[in-house]
């Protein structure tokens, strides 16, 4: 027995009481580590002492793929990444390659972008919402947060015929142009949004035992934020008014009228308060691009053939996640040389150790719940 | 003959009411978790299941003959006996405490003047079938799982207790039957007498039971299933009935001590007697509803089941007016006490799934201080406050007054707790913290 309890962690030390600390394997299959995480704790009591993360159980092989895929081929790939984000996924990847390419997306090709994009970051953050509070054991925001999700999913159904992996974007723009009652169904999918984003806050926001659980769990202050790289949600949430769709803007974002929400003490509850300010000024975005979309063309002037010139290109986007970016090494052939991805949730997980040390086993699924990791984007 | 007639009296009508526990409570508990899984499907804007038989209505035994027929897993390095026998004790436990518990004036098995204490310290025997599975179990969840589990038993069975003696009190004996008769002279149910202790045990009842918000034994996102994370097939069954069968008895528990046990909502009342009529009725809408839904089935199986039900609820129905005919009167109390007494457990079991369905689950250590910073210090004032109330009525003062004075004064106290400890809660996960929940 004790050889097994002991392995992985060399000399397990006495504790306090005189017990031997614990060693506990969370993950791979758990039903709180978001997919296949594996998560070995070192335990004295219920406290935790060290921790480890182990990753790769959904390694593909992403980024070495790309370099035997010509650059169309490959745009159905970063799709399988962030599975809950695919149309972020897409979104990034066309904009980058567009840039190398040195095309650019028609006006109209841009706000459509825009409005799937932005109802993705909703979906993604309602998966989220959703999974975050059965972590930490509210069973029935889940069900309200799928409901909405299912309204998003079925815009994108209609509209390019996939509901999770979409592939909604084409390298210069759209494939297929907005069917008939998009706008009016976007419409009414955000003006209802306002008020079932307020049924969830109802549900939480004041909870007295929702506060006990997320308030000073998890603290990540500005300057360890933004050693660790961590961006998206978890960096705001932390005090640090970074969004790319501000400091960078691409797409249409320059055209919309957003405020970026910040928290003030990085700890779960202020991440949870961005996220759900995030979702309304999402929305907002949403309401001011679809009042008018431009008429004109959706696809931009690049060949049948996509052939790059030689040279190298890094484009992020703020994808729901956080800083997704890609960095293409183009050789001048119709297949890239290198694809490098740079993924928010792998980024974001490192702060995983720092965060939950100290705590309790309940807090690390509040902790890996707060960072809203994606492990299809983490292993790639 | 009239010797053998009392040997039948005494010894058969309790073998056949311990035969029907036996045999309907399992199936109860069955009811129970399809009820759970409604009412969970109702406030989140689903339909729950649907498919065996109508609206469901089959699956608790479609599961339990599932789980019957799954394969019999035990982990090698566990340790085999305990791990066996573990469920049988939890199991035992919950069931064995209704043999004290009284369905109605009637459907008793045994009509112990200790009953209460009786009840209390068998049901607590069941936490030793959770703790020796955990550990059985050999495994590190399961053991987490049965740790936490001791140690919330131990701070909130006191505060259960507690809870309880505040009603003993009231009625002045520990015999459920007197406890409800003492409720009958009284005219008013202990509820209204005892709103704190109400509160108290309805908490600490949630605690004892393992449900959400204080599922921490079993809590499934963090400990996978807590001490039942081994356990598989039959096993686990005999674990969850054990669990279910609990709620039923900390529900009648709490039925028969503060919720006037098998009386009549205003028994007392005469112009409000046609509420005698509600329970035949009760059942023939029920037996309306099915067969106006019977020929809507999508299957022709599923049209027979629910006119099946429908035709048990008229069944029923003609069951509960029978005390109308004059020659059947005398089954009145029986018949209509049980229907009361069950009634009021399945809205206190309701109760509890709403809680459920509603609130985020503690954290250990906001359990424990919960528990020794809030409850027991609470019900303890709260017995006092009784004891008070008890000797204000002796010396003549009204019901009213002696109440408003008691409640108000544990009210305060009970404020002053809540400020009290917001006052001290530490910061989490800091080292101090850990250990003033911990020592």
């Amino acid at each position: 027995m004790a050889d097994t309890r002991t392995s992985g962690f060399p000399g397990v030390e006495q504790t306090v009481l005189g017990a031997d600390e614990i060693i506990i394997n969370m993950g791979p299959q758990h039903p709180s580590t978001h997919g296949v995480l594996r998560v070995k704790l070192r335990l004295d009591g219920e406290r935790i002492v060290d921790s480890e993360c182990i990753i790769g159980y959904l390694h593909r092989g992403v980024e070495k793929i790309a370099e035997h895929r010509s650059y169309t081929q490959f745009a159905p790939y970063v799709d399988r990444m962030d599975y809950v984000a695919a149309v972020s996924n897409g979104l990034g990847y066309c904009e980058a390659v567009e840039k190398l390419l040195g095309a650019e997306a028609p006006m109209r090709a841009k706000v459509v972008r825009t409005i799937l994009t932005e109802l993705q970051r909703i979906a993604s953050h309602l998966l989220w919402l959703g999974t975050h509070a059965i972590d930490i054991g509210a069973l029935t925001p889940l069900f309200y947060c799928l409901r909405e999700r299912e309204e998003i999913l079925k815009i994108f159904e209609k509209y390019c015929g996939a509901r999770l992996t979409t592939h909604a974007f084409r390298i210069g723009g759209l494939q297929y142009d907005t069917y008939d009652g998009f706008e009016a169904e976007v419409k009414r999918f955000c003006l209802d949004f306002v008020h079932r984003v307020d049924e969830y806050e109802q549900l939480l926001t004041e909870n007295r035992i929702w506060i006990a659980r997320t308030k000073g769990v998890g603290v990540l202050t500005a300057a360890e934020a933004i050693d660790m790289g961590a961006t998206g949600p978890v960096l705001r949430g932390s005090g640090v008014k970074w969004d790319i769709r501000k400091a960078m803007p691409y797409a249409a974002y320059d055209k919309y009228d957003f405020e970026i929400p910040i928290g003030k003490n990085g700890d779960t509850y202020d991440r949870y308060l961005v996220r759900m300010e995030e979702m309304r000024q999402s929305n907002r975005i949403c309401l001011q691009a679809i009042e008018d979309i431009p008429a004109g063309p959706i696809m931009g002037k690049v060949g049948k053939v996509l052939k790059p010139p030689v040279g190298e290109v890094y484009h992020s986007i703020e994808a729901p996640k956080g800083e997704l970016g890609y960095y293409i090494v183009s050789d001048g052939t119709t297949q890239p040389y290198r694809v490098r991805i740079r993924p928010p949730s792998f980024i974001n997980l490192e702060a995983l150790d720092k965060m939950i040390k100290g705590h309790l086993v309940a807090d690390v699924v509040a902790i890996i719940g707060t960072l809203d990791i994606v492990l299809g984007e983490v292993d790639r | 003959m009239s010797v053998l007639l009392d040997f039948l009296k005494t010894y058969m009508w309790p073998l056949i009411f311990a035969l029907v526990i036996v045999g309907v409570l399992p199936l109860l508990a069955g009811y129970v978790v399809l009820l759970e899984r409604k009412v969970m499907a109702d406030m989140q804007a689903r339909l729950g299941p649907m498919r065996v038989g109508p609206h469901g209505l089959l699956q608790p035994i479609a599961d339990a003959l599932k789980l019957l027929i799954k394969e019999d897993i035990i982990p090698e390095s566990a340790d085999k006996l305990v791990f066996w026998f573990a469920p049988i004790i939890s199991v035992t436990a919950a069931m064995l405490a209704y043999s004290a518990l009284a369905i109605g004036p009637f459907f008793q098995i045994a009509e112990l003047n200790i009953g209460l204490i009786f009840i209390v310290a068998v049901s607590s025997m069941g936490i030793f079938g959770i703790i020796l599975g955990g550990w059985a179990s050999n495994s590190h969840y399961s053991l987490l799982g049965a740790m936490r589990s001791t140690a919330q038993m131990i701070s909130y069975e006191t505060a259960a207790g507690l809870a309880l003696v505040g009603g003993v009190l009231l009625a002045g004996s520990l015999s459920t039957r007197q406890i409800v008769q003492a409720q009958a002279e009284s005219g008013v149910w202990f509820v209204f007498l005892a709103p704190i202790g109400f509160f108290l045990y309805l908490v600490a009842s949630i605690a004892e039971t393992n449900r959400a918000p204080f599922d921490l034994p079993e809590a499934e996102s963090e400990l996978v299933a807590g001490y039942m994370t081994e356990y598989s097939g039959f096993r686990w069954a005999v674990y969850f009935l054990a669990e279910y069968a609990n709620m039923i008895v900390v529900a009648s528990i709490a039925t028969t001590l503060f919720l006037g046990g098998w009386m009549r909502p205003f028994s007392g009342t005469e112009w409000l007697n046609f509420l005698d009529f509600f329970p035949p009725f009760s059942f023939l809408v029920v037996a309306a509803y099915c067969f106006y839904r019977t020929p809507k089935q999508p299957e022709p199986i599923q049209s027979m089941v629910m006119a099946l039900f429908g035709g048990l609820c008229l069944l029923l129905a003609a069951a509960m007016a029978l005390p109308f005919v004059p020659a059947f009167a005398a089954s009145k109390p029986g018949l209509h006490g049980a229907y009361w007494f069950l009634l009021k457990v399945t809205l206190y079991i309701y109760t509890f799934m709403w809680i459920r369905f509603t609130f985020p689950r503690f954290r250990f250590d906001q359990l424990m201080r919960l528990g020794w910073y809030f409850m027991i210090p609470l019900s303890i004032i709260n017995v006092l406050g009784l004891g008070v109330y008890k000797v204000l009525r002796q010396l003549a003062w009204g019901v009213l007054p002696a109440l408003i004075v008691t409640t108000g004064g544990t009210l305060l106290v009970a404020i002053w707790l809540v400020w009290n400890a917001q006052k001290k809660i530490a910061i989490p996960g800091s080292v101090s913290g850990m250990t003033e929940a911990e020592g």
